[in-house]
């Protein structure tokens, strides 16, 4: 379908309103022009694409950044407590001082701005390669506006078992900061590599993430998305696996005026598995999108997508979750489960669970359910003595509890599970 | 059936009778042969002097002719819809017929002694007697149904012997009612839509497009400013409805659309049962069909819709075949009333169809019970929409989708719990079979709830015929598709209890025959 002029017109605008990155090397010249074009042919998002049927594209697409007032964490961050590689970007920029030197054995760790001056770089393999696999058959063109207009970002390459975790910490210091950052993540085979991401990263933040998972290679993605009231984000995860590769990613997201988290994974080696999951809980002005993509394009693969929402104060939840078997994906495995609970009547919960399957011999199933906390259950626990709103707390967290479990590392499942009580107890005052 | 042609004999188990009947299901689309007989018909392409020349023949007054031509002017502005999973070359809305009609019907007969033998025979052949005996509508050999087996319920007179009247839609017109005056003695009316134009104005006028609005969608619209036939049925108050009605349409001539249009309104209280059937002959061409059903239900009122549709699904190698782009809705508005619909999707080249419930009314029910099935080139996207604003409102969705050859199977549908639609509760089940690994299932729900009070679950899977299964029959003395049949049979199950006793066995059998050749 061409673009409509509206469409081309906002594109233009916002284009013209990304300060260019500065110039780079051919190869991520060449894959910034190729996005660009990408971006045009298919326009930002509007309102009456199938895609942004749940969520209203507008704020994520207007040339200016809508102000986000800071937020002051009173409490240690989270991931504080857990020896890692921390590297700081403040309003989407790399800050050195704040970051701890880059050196972790069978790992190496460069800044995307330094690297694109590199005639020869592995990243030319990747970058703007996955984002661009994944704009079919779905277009996605938040992603390809960040591969064309990124200036920073990080390029991890894991070559052996990293000892410890690398952490990427986003600050957001002006008010109305609109950052870009792409990352390219690429763990060789028999490689494993655990990052950590937190932090709110400016008033509207793009992020795309790049993971290419050679043979046999190990990722875990741990991402805890601010508890700023009023920024934005739209983040995209464009994973390709390879022959028993593992990818396993785990969002939590709490409140953020508006979070549009997309994830594409593609299934390209025999046996490899994917496991995406989410937890999310918010009040108010709440907007939170999880759209997943997962493609099986070979065999004996295994997916899971675990979605969890509560949701109060007029909060909205949206899930479109697919998995799409491609011919020949013979002995695929595919789960996908969404489930929110509406803690009040004001809160809405939209969800598109998809199946698209060309192979006869699988397995792939999909649930979704909504309502309010189990009437008995409250009962059950208050008539044990529990106040009312700590029974909910209790209801609440356990309902989360099967996203959580999804993550493998028992220190991160606690400090997950740790910082969503502590929102909750915060909460009730 | 192809271990059944090695020989007669039959199996150690099945009875000679059973094999027979299967051998005469089994085989190509059996209902693919065609009338010859003279027709009449309208010019070919569509513009608004057509459109004005289908009300004049109806008979149709003013406001009807107006209605049309309105909806005729919608439609221009119209963009064919692209979201469905399917696929088919661009159709030429203008080089087709918008009205065909038997020469012989041009002057509408008194009563069933009056119609044309040949168009009788027609009916005869497809099984669907036009007199007014025992009859069922599209089922085989139900003749010699008995008593016993009979469903307790609608349609069961005093004898405990079932009866169904039948309005029967050839091409563009409706060629008789049977039962009429019978009907009217309980209150019912039950004719062809054109007659309710002409002697029940106020009831059309008042329902007609109150349901699916003119400008709908591209096909509703399009029907809308065409619509030849179709039938009309009022159940007043408090009355259940003495027999089954249904409606058999039949498309014969060639280069014709068919645009039947179903207005069916169940007054407070009442209670109606309404089956549909229908069939085209076989040709290489593709022929389209777009109807329209609107169901009223008021206040406790109850209304069960059955379809069995088997148009001709196109050959083997996806040639021919109809285009089924339909629009059904039924509005529960009144408090407690009751709407379920029950298809069973085995014909058509390309189906495009979502009976919906709007749920209006508080305490209001609504049901969908489907199986569509798909074998060689055949493209299904097809699914329903529960729309819940009322308080405590209820509904419920089994789906089941079989998948065979190079087809495509899709399920589509919509539950969505507005903020004032209190404890209202949804449940949805869709469960999708493979056979064979060049066909695709798919599900596409979308689920949308604005109130905490709701409850909404849906569940979805999607695998191929158990193997332990399939070996378990074959122990038995099954031939592979004949097992294959039985299991998808019991996967079936559910939906299949759904339907009134004739019809069922009639989709049973339906199962077998779309998923000849599917197997090996």
């Amino acid at each position: 379908m061409a673009v409509t002029q509206v469409k081309v017109d906002a594109t233009e605008a916002r284009l013209a309103a990304i300060p260019a990155p500065d110039k780079g090397a051919a190869w991520i010249e060449a894959a910034r022009d190729a996005a660009r074009a990408r971006l045009r042919e298919m326009g930002l998002p509007g309102r009456r694409d199938e895609y942004w049927k749940f969520t209203r594209p507008d704020s994520l697409t207007a040339p200016e950044a809508p102000a986000a007032a800071l937020f002051e964490m009173g409490e240690p961050q989270v991931f504080d407590g857990f020896d890692r590689v921390k590297l700081v970007f403040v309003d989407g920029v790399f800050d050195a001082d704040s970051s701890d030197d880059p050196a972790l054995a069978g790992v190496e760790i460069e800044r995307l701005a330094t690297a694109a001056q590199t005639d020869i770089h592995w990243a030319r393999e990747t970058y703007g390669i996955l984002e661009a696999r994944g704009q079919t058959p779905v277009p996605r063109p938040l992603a390809a506006l960040n591969t064309a207009c990124a200036g920073d970002g990080v390029l991890i390459r894991a070559t052996a078992r990293a000892e410890k975790p690398i952490s990427l910490i986003y600050r957001h210091e002006s008010k109305t900061s609109d950052a870009y950052l792409h990352h390219v993540i690429r763990v060789e085979s028999g490689a494993e590599l655990t990052l950590l991401e937190n932090g709110p990263a400016a008033a509207r933040f793009n992020k795309v993430m790049e993971v290419d998972i050679a043979d046999g290679g190990r990722f875990n993605h741990v991402r805890a998305q601010g508890r700023d009231h009023e920024r934005r984000a739209a983040t995209h995860i464009f994973a390709r696996l390879g022959a028993e590769a593992v990818f396993k990613s785990f969002t939590m997201t709490v409140n953020g005026q508006m979070t549009r988290n997309e994830c594409v994974v593609e299934m390209a080696g025999d046996d490899a598995v994917a496991h995406v999951a989410g937890a999310a809980m918010g009040d108010g002005d709440f907007h939170d999108d999880d759209t997943v993509f997962v493609t099986h394009d070979a065999e004996r693969c295994e997916s899971r997508q675990v979605f969890k929402k509560v949701l109060r104060g007029g909060a909205v939840g949206v899930f479109q979750g697919k998995i799409l078997v491609k011919a020949g994906a013979q002995k695929t495995d595919g789960y996908q489960i969404s489930q929110s609970l509406l803690l009040d009547g004001d809160s809405q919960f939209l969800a598109k669970p998809e199946l698209e399957i060309y192979a006869d011999d699988v397995v792939c199933s999909h649930g979704s359910t909504t309502g309010a906390i189990d009437a008995d259950t409250l009962y059950y626990l208050r008539s044990r003595g529990l106040p009312k709103a700590e029974a909910t707390d209790l209801l609440v967290l356990s309902f989360l509890a099967e996203a959580v479990e999804e993550i493998e590392d028992d220190a991160l499942r606690n400090e997950v599970t740790a910082r969503l009580g502590a929102w909750l107890a915060r909460r009730r005052g | 059936m192809a271990a059944l042609d090695k020989g007669d004999e039959a199996k150690e188990g099945v009875d000679q009778e059973t094999v027979d009947t299967v051998r005469e299901v089994g085989g190509a689309y059996k209902y693919g042969w065609e009338t010859d007989i003279e027709m009449d018909y309208a010019p070919l392409g569509l513009d608004a002097d057509i459109v004005r020349l289908i009300s004049a023949k109806n008979g149709e007054p003013q406001w009807m002719t107006d209605w049309r031509l309105s909806a005729y002017e919608r439609w221009l502005q119209k963009e064919e819809p692209t979201w469905a999973m399917v696929e088919y070359p661009e159709i030429d809305f203008q080089s087709q017929y918008y009205y065909a009609r038997p020469k012989s019907m041009e002057v509408k007969p008194e009563s069933l002694d009056d119609v044309d033998p040949k168009l009788l025979e027609t009916y005869e052949k497809l099984g669907i007697p036009l007199k007014e005996q025992m009859i069922l509508a599209g089922v085989e050999g139900a003749g010699e149904t008995t008593p016993a087996d009979a469903r307790i319920g609608a349609g069961e007179d005093r004898q405990g012997e079932r009866r169904v009247a039948v309005d029967a839609v050839f091409d563009s017109v409706s060629v008789g009612t049977t039962f009429q005056a019978e009907l009217k003695k309980a209150g019912v009316i039950f004719c062809s839509i054109s007659e309710a134009i002409r002697d029940h104005p106020d009831l059309v006028r008042k329902y007609l497009g109150s349901v699916v609005p003119v400008s709908d969608n591209f096909y509703a619209t399009l029907n809308s400013a065409v619509f030849s036939d179709g039938s009309f049925v009022y159940v007043p108050p408090g009355v259940r409805c003495p027999m089954e009605l249904s409606t058999y349409f039949r498309i014969n001539a060639e280069n014709t659309g068919q645009f039947e249009r179903t207005l069916i309104i169940a007054d407070k209280g009442s209670f109606v049962s309404y089956l549909e059937g229908c069939t085209a002959p076989k040709r290489d061409e593709t022929q389209l069909h777009a109807a329209v059903v609107e169901i009223i239900a008021e206040e406790d009122a109850e209304v069960k819709y059955s379809t069995v549709q088997n148009w001709f699904p196109g050959d083997e190698n996806g040639k021919g075949g109809i285009y089924n782009f339909v629009t059904k809705r039924a509005d529960c508005r009144g408090d407690r009333s009751k709407v379920m619909w029950t298809q069973v999707e085995t014909g058509s080249a390309v189906t495009w169809k979502y009976p919906s419930c709007i749920l209006r009314g508080d305490d209001s029910q609504g049901e969908f019970y489907s199986i569509a099935i798909t074998n060689n080139w055949q493209q299904a996207d097809t699914g329903t929409k529960m729309v819940h604003l009322g308080k405590n409102t209820k509904s419920r969705i089994v789906s089941k989708g079989i998948s065979a050859g190079h087809a495509q199977n899709t399920y589509r549908g919509l539950v969505s719990m507005h903020p004032k639609a209190q404890n209202s509760r949804n449940y949805t089940q869709c469960d999708s079979l493979l056979i064979g690994s060049t066909c695709g299932a798919h599900t596409v729900p979308y689920i949308e709830v604005k109130n905490n009070s709701a409850r909404v679950e849906h569940e979805a899977t999607t695998s191929k015929v158990d193997d332990d299964q399939l070996f378990y029959c074959r122990q038995r003395g099954m031939d592979e598709e004949e097992a294959v049949a039985l299991v998808v049979n019991g996967f079936c199950r559910d939906v299949l209890q759904a339907l009134p006793m004739e019809f069922a066995m009639e989709a049973q059998q339906l199962v077998a025959i779309s998923l000849e050749g599917s197997v090996g």
